[in-house]
């Protein structure tokens, strides 16, 4: 009779083995569709008028990049422009902005620091485009990307368009790791724009119809992640919001593995906060599969993470300690030979078979999200760091996030 | 719109992963405790020719008796129970009934050692090493640890190891005969009982015995050197 955390764990294993043969139905299912949108170049286009939004506080450093992405985007001139707002910031990105006053297409506004939300909407207030962005000023956007974008508004349903994200320039392991982790997130989106349940439209480059503000109001100060209340509300609304994994845009990730956990903590205790104040939403049937079966499973797989992750990492300090007990009451042999491989000795019970099984299909969802995004798979040190270390920096987030929302404490931006 | 089928093909297909990994389990737990039983018979038949050759032994001498006298594969059984006690993929009930047969073989193999001994006046290198399973016992793990390098360092060295608790009439008698108290771990060495867990540096000093394979070892590396 298996005791109360085998059980657990196997229904975590269950869930999550189910949740990866649940996207690998959906990847056959849309590949025809897939394939269709990597030809879509191709196609006339009605360009409707965009405004895109960067909203700033101390980004000196990127902003100048940022906007200079924007000026290279392929879209005609007259039909789009950008609004560039300064949320009290304290170092030198007002005087960076201030040398874009003189283009005509260029607007910049600047307000006391009220937080991000705040600095959008009131360049909202200010807008009349048929079509409306925002892109952050750490994040740069490929020329094709906003053409890409505006080919799936074409459908008269579609309410907003969310790009696909890669990490900028990676150079240390940690940036490496997360741009494994990101093209994972590009699949991951791309699947669930085919079931209808993206439940974020991220802060680079996400475009919307400009009436959807109007219909449902500005952004509000949702738990310091935005970006994702309004998908939510858009759900709720039943909205439809849809991806296209070939705009791409690139963003700066976390350089330093303190930045990385509070970044992690910000969007994880966002997550949990924002899904409880949606929680009408949870198996609602009313809101399609996002109510039925995406918010549900990616709440639930924070704690199914989090208790199969702490379980591989106890087995693993276990052996650790295991190996330090034996050195010290026997020592090492330092006589060299090859051990001798008895299959007896593998570890053949009913888990680490489930375990297998859930990584092989991990490996294969990996594949499929490197091949996604990049055009074709290729090997790269990214993937060694990911699949070695990611489990190991996860909990550190998810702990921190969970405990946040239990004892109430807020969560800071940076 | 919410397409029922999908799921239901989902479910399917995990749950067709799970079964096939619970009878794959199932299926080479099961092969591994027929190699354990085949091991046992090995050395069941191994200790009936010892016993054969030994009864010859009055006919002859004990020039006659090779290096392959004792069964060669104790050691390995005994690890690989070791390995199978309180694993969920193994049937415990199965295991119990090896391990019974497993220290029965030992007792065997001792009691030939010991007559071996008696007859051919052989040092004696074996230990009887009392352990238990019962009480969450740390230092018995870590002395399993040391007996088992101590055994790979020298292979003319015997280690019976025994579940202190196991309720086995015959190790009862062992543990009577040689008086071990339930301060575990325990060794008996030629008699001797020593008790708390000792590392194999620690074993190599305060057991004389031990001391001697060590010198005999020393001295026959030093030797080979020339």
């Amino acid at each position: 009779m298996p005791d109360l955390y085998s059980l657990i764990l196997y229904c975590s294993l269950f869930v999550s083995l189910f949740f990866e043969v649940f996207l690998l139905i959906t990847y056959l299912e849309a590949r025809e569709e897939i394939e269709k949108e990597v030809g879509f170049e191709g196609e006339a286009l009605n360009f409707p008028s965009v405004t895109v939004i960067v909203p700033c506080f101390n980004e000196e450093h990127t902003v100048e990049k940022t906007i200079g992405s924007l000026f290279a985007l392929d879209y005609p001139n007259d039909k789009l422009s950008f609004v560039l707002v300064d949320d009290g910031s304290t170092d030198g990105t007002l005087d960076t902005l201030r040398k874009f006053e003189d283009n005509s297409r260029i607007r910049i506004l600047s307000k006391a620091n009220g937080g991000k939300h705040t600095a959008i909407n009131l360049a909202l207030e200010k807008i009349d485009s048929e079509l409306v962005g925002c892109l952050d000023a750490d994040s740069f956007v490929m020329s094709d990307a906003l053409q890409r974008i505006v080919r799936h508004f074409g459908d008269e349903s579609v309410m907003a368009v969310t790009p696909s994200i890669k990490v900028h320039e990676p150079s240390n392991f940690l940036e490496l790791m997360q741009s494994i982790e990101y093209r994972w997130g590009i699949f991951l989106r791309r699947m669930l724009s085919s079931l209808g349940a993206l439940y974020i439209t991220p802060g680079p480059f996400s475009i919307f119809r400009t009436r959807v503000f109007k219909e449902l109001g500005g952004y509000r100060e949702a738990h310091l992640t935005e970006d994702l209340e309004m998908a939510l509300r858009l759900q709720k609304n039943r909205y439809k919001i849809v991806n296209s994994h070939n705009a791409q845009v690139y963003t700066v990730a976390p350089k330093n593995l303190g930045a990385l956990v509070k970044q992690r903590v910000r969007w994880t205790y966002g997550f949990i906060n924002n899904a409880l104040d949606y929680r009408e939403l949870f198996f609602n049937k009313r809101y399609g599969q996002v109510g039925i079966f995406i918010l549900p499973i990616a709440l639930f797989s924070i704690f199914s993470s989090l208790f199969i992750i702490s379980n591989v990492l106890l087995n693993f300090f276990d052996k650790i300690f295991d190996v330090i007990a034996r050195y010290k009451v026997a020592g090492f042999n330092w006589e060299f030979s090859f051990p001798s491989f008895d299959w007896y000795f593998v570890n053949t019970g009913i888990l680490p078979l489930l375990t297998i099984s859930t990584v092989s299909l991990t490996f294969i969802i990996l594949y499929l999200s490197i091949a996604l995004s990049d055009g074709k798979f290729k090997f790269s040190r990214g993937i060694l760091y990911y699949v070695a270390l990611y489990a190991f920096f996860v909990p550190l987030w998810l702990s921190r996030a969970l405990f946040d929302t239990v004892f109430r404490r807020r969560v800071s931006w940076r | 719109m919410i397409d029922s089928k999908k799921y239901i093909i989902a479910f399917l297909i995990t749950a067709l992963i799970f079964g096939t990994a619970i009878l794959a389990s199932a299926l080479l737990s099961g092969k591994k405790i027929e190699d354990v039983r085949s091991i046992e018979n090995r050395v069941a038949l191994d200790i009936l020719s010892s016993e054969t050759q030994f009864s010859l032994l009055a006919e002859t001498s004990c020039k006659d008796i090779g290096p392959g006298f004792l069964s060669k594969e104790l050691g390995p059984l005994g690890e690989k129970l070791s390995y199978a006690e309180n694993r969920d993929d193994f049937s415990q009930e199965d295991v119990e009934m090896l391990k019974r047969s497993y220290f029965l073989l030992e007792i065997k193999d001792y009691l030939l050692m010991k007559r071996l001994t008696e007859k051919c006046g052989i040092s004696p290198t074996f230990i009887l090493y009392f352990y238990s399973t019962k009480d969450n016992c740390d230092e018995c793990e870590k002395m399993g640890y040391a007996l088992t390098a101590l055994r790979d360092k020298y292979p003319e060295l015997r280690v019976y190891s025994f579940d202190y608790h196991y309720g086995l009439g015959a190790i009862e008698t062992l543990i009577s005969i040689y008086k071990v108290k339930p301060e575990l771990p325990a060794i008996i060495v030629n008699g001797e009982p020593y008790y708390g867990l000792q590392t194999t540096d620690e074993l190599e000093v305060n057991i004389p015995a031990l001391k001697l394979l060590k010198q005999a070892s020393t001295t026959a590396t030093s030797t080979k050197k020339r």
